[in-house]
């Protein structure tokens, strides 16, 4: 079969690889129909998440056809059935799948003894995202094992299209965990950086939550502009300071909840300096990643406010204003997602036309296009905010 | 299959997809020289930071060892640059770094210094690895810039079919529209 598989910083391709195999009783194999290319992919294009591997394949937003389960299923999936698969892979019966923190599931990540060393604690196994959740093979491939598969999917109905359902494995619900968990009230305003795929559904998760007003912060016109059809006020923070129009916007106290759709690779500019400072860091292996708008919700959020990160890190970041925050009394909420978690719901709202996530959606090509919507994804060509991909 | 492939496809186990037949790289021409020329950057510095001295030495230009060694400083700088994913910025750099090195050996050219032929020789080197850092540098310039065209306008993507109010107003009472409804 063909995947997009990894050979190093920036090399993608689409290679010829043999076909997956069940290894476990609860395995399934799933015929990939359409999968997506993440900003988190580009963490890993660009080699800054450790333990990837030449040879591994990328991608975890797929969703496809049963075409093989093995004996353990024990009917919670046969062959035919059409479902979403959540990147993280959960085991659904250790202590943290019965109190569904997914993302934590202690029996899922099987180089569990490498994430121990990283992290402390292992976390769950992950599809297409390095050895230290796993080393599985990703989604972006014509066919894939799904391990643990009688807990790791979402069933899907055939009267909803792929592009409508495809973000139930991660963008739609990390957007959604990145607004519920900053326990949105009627009067707050939510200050969101990044208007990529994530923080364009956590926009609107904000609004359906019902926050007041949501703004949105990002410096490409075209993620501005679908912000703003979201309902978002927007601020173009290479155009304006955006401290100062926060406060405007607040009557000078703070948005109440921040919430960072950028994470590790914010954007580096001449007018913010420390975001060279950090750029000249991570260059020399001193920092993993550029916390710039960590430092800025921080210093701008009100005080007793909640700080959500649903964008990725990967290891140790420098000069956060710990004294700032303690001070002010915020509150931090951060993981990747628990996507099972949210998702009964949010099929729901799909399925009642409460919101169609496929409006995200910018490119749609072949997987033999894959490596080269990479570059086009990393480089903001063509106005590209998502890119799905077709096996 | 490359010998990476090979190598690690011992931390895989025995149902996972394994490769049979590399795919072409989507890296272009420009890519992969600026990734000679970073590493060629780093390894001149390397030179010059060690041997200023007989540098100095072979071009005629004693007294300029600690100039040498800041050039080299300044070659590994832009070949780390070069090799990084602002590889535009470092490829730039060393279009710039080039000229520095020109004028410097410019200087160095003169009827007097015994070692002149020498220089020249330098010089020729030098505008022809400018040569590709200008190629390199334009290259990926213009395959990794976002253009010149307007970016467009998806005003019309709301992500709500019936309209936010509607959606916020159903997703308040716990109820959901009807498709359409405004």
């Amino acid at each position: 079969m063909r995947a997009l598989v990894w050979h190093g910083k920036e090399d993608i391709r689409c290679d010829e690889v043999s076909d997956p195999q069940i290894e476990d009783e609860r395995d399934a194999i799933i015929r990939v129909t359409s999968c997506a290319i993440c900003g988190s992919d580009l963490h890993l294009y660009h080699n800054y998440v450790p333990a990837m591997l030449p040879g591994d394949i990328m991608g975890h937003e797929m969703m496809g056809e049963v075409v093989e389960v093995g004996k353990g299923i024990n009917g919670a999936l046969k062959k035919g059935d059409r479902i979403v698969v959540p990147f993280t892979i959960i085991c659904g019966q250790c202590d943290q799948c019965k109190r569904q923190n997914f993302s934590v599931c202690e029996r899922s990540n099987r180089k569990k003894n490498l994430g121990e060393k990283v992290f402390g604690h292992a976390t769950a196994g992950l599809f297409g995202y390095t050895h230290l959740t796993g080393g599985y093979p990703g989604g972006q491939a014509e066919y894939m094992r799904v391990p643990f598969a009688d807990a790791t999917h979402i069933k899907v109905p055939d009267s909803l299209t792929d592009e409508q359902v495809l973000f139930l494995g991660d963008i739609f619900p990390t957007g959604w965990q990145a607004a519920a968990q900053c326990d949105i009230e009627p009067t707050d305003t939510v200050a969101i950086w990044g208007c990529g795929p994530v923080g364009q559904m956590a926009i609107r998760s904000a609004l359906l939550l019902g926050a007041k007003q949501v703004l949105a912060i990002d410096c490409l016109p075209e993620r501005l502009s679908m912000a703003a059809a979201g309902g978002a006020i927007t601020i173009n923070f290479a155009k304006e300071s955006v401290v100062e129009r926060l406060n405007d916007l607040t009557g000078g106290k703070g948005p109440e909840k921040c919430i960072d759709c950028v994470g590790m690779e914010s954007h580096v500019s001449l007018a913010q300096p420390d975001t060279i400072y950090d750029r000249a860091k991570q260059m020399m292996l001193l920092e993993n990643d550029r916390p710039h708008v960590l430092r800025e919700m921080i210093y701008v959020c009100r005080p007793a406010g909640v700080i959500s990160i649903p964008g990725v890190y990967s290891g140790l970041v420098d000069k956060i204003p710990m004294g700032q925050a303690m001070n002010k009394g915020l509150s931090f909420r951060m993981g990747q997602t628990h996507v099972n978690r949210w998702t009964g719901d949010l099929l729901h709202r799909i399925e009642e036309g409460q919101i169609d996530p496929s409006f995200v959606i910018t490119h749609t090509v072949g997987l033999e296009q894959g490596p080269e919507m990479y570059k086009v994804f990393r480089d903001k060509q063509d106005s590209c905010i998502k890119v799905v991909l077709k096996p | 299959m490359s010998v990476a492939d090979r190598l690690t496809n011992i931390t895989r186990s025995p149902g996972d997809p394994k490769v049979l037949k590399a795919g072409p790289s989507a890296l272009g021409a420009t890519d992969n020289l600026a990734h000679k020329l970073s590493w060629f950057s780093i390894a001149l510095g390397v030179v010059e930071l060690v041997g200023a001295e007989r540098i100095a030495g072979a071009l005629g230009m004693r007294g300029k060892e600690h100039l040498i060694r800041a050039y080299g400083a300044r070659e590994i700088s832009s070949g780390i640059l070069s090799l990084s994913v602002d590889k535009q910025a470092g490829l730039w750099s060393r279009v710039a770094g080039d000229g520095l090195d020109i004028a410097t050996l410019l200087a160095a050219y003169r009827h007097d210094n015994p070692k002149r032929d020498n220089v020249g020789l330098a010089l020729a080197m030098v505008a022809g690895i400018s040569l590709l850092d200008v190629i390199a540098a334009k290259g990926v310039t213009a395959r990794h810039s976002r253009g010149a065209t307007k970016p467009r306008d998806y005003s019309d993507r709301s992500g709500f079919p019936g309209g936010l109010a509607a959606a916020r107003s159903a997703s308040r009472s716990g109820r959901t529209q009807e498709p359409g409804a405004a």
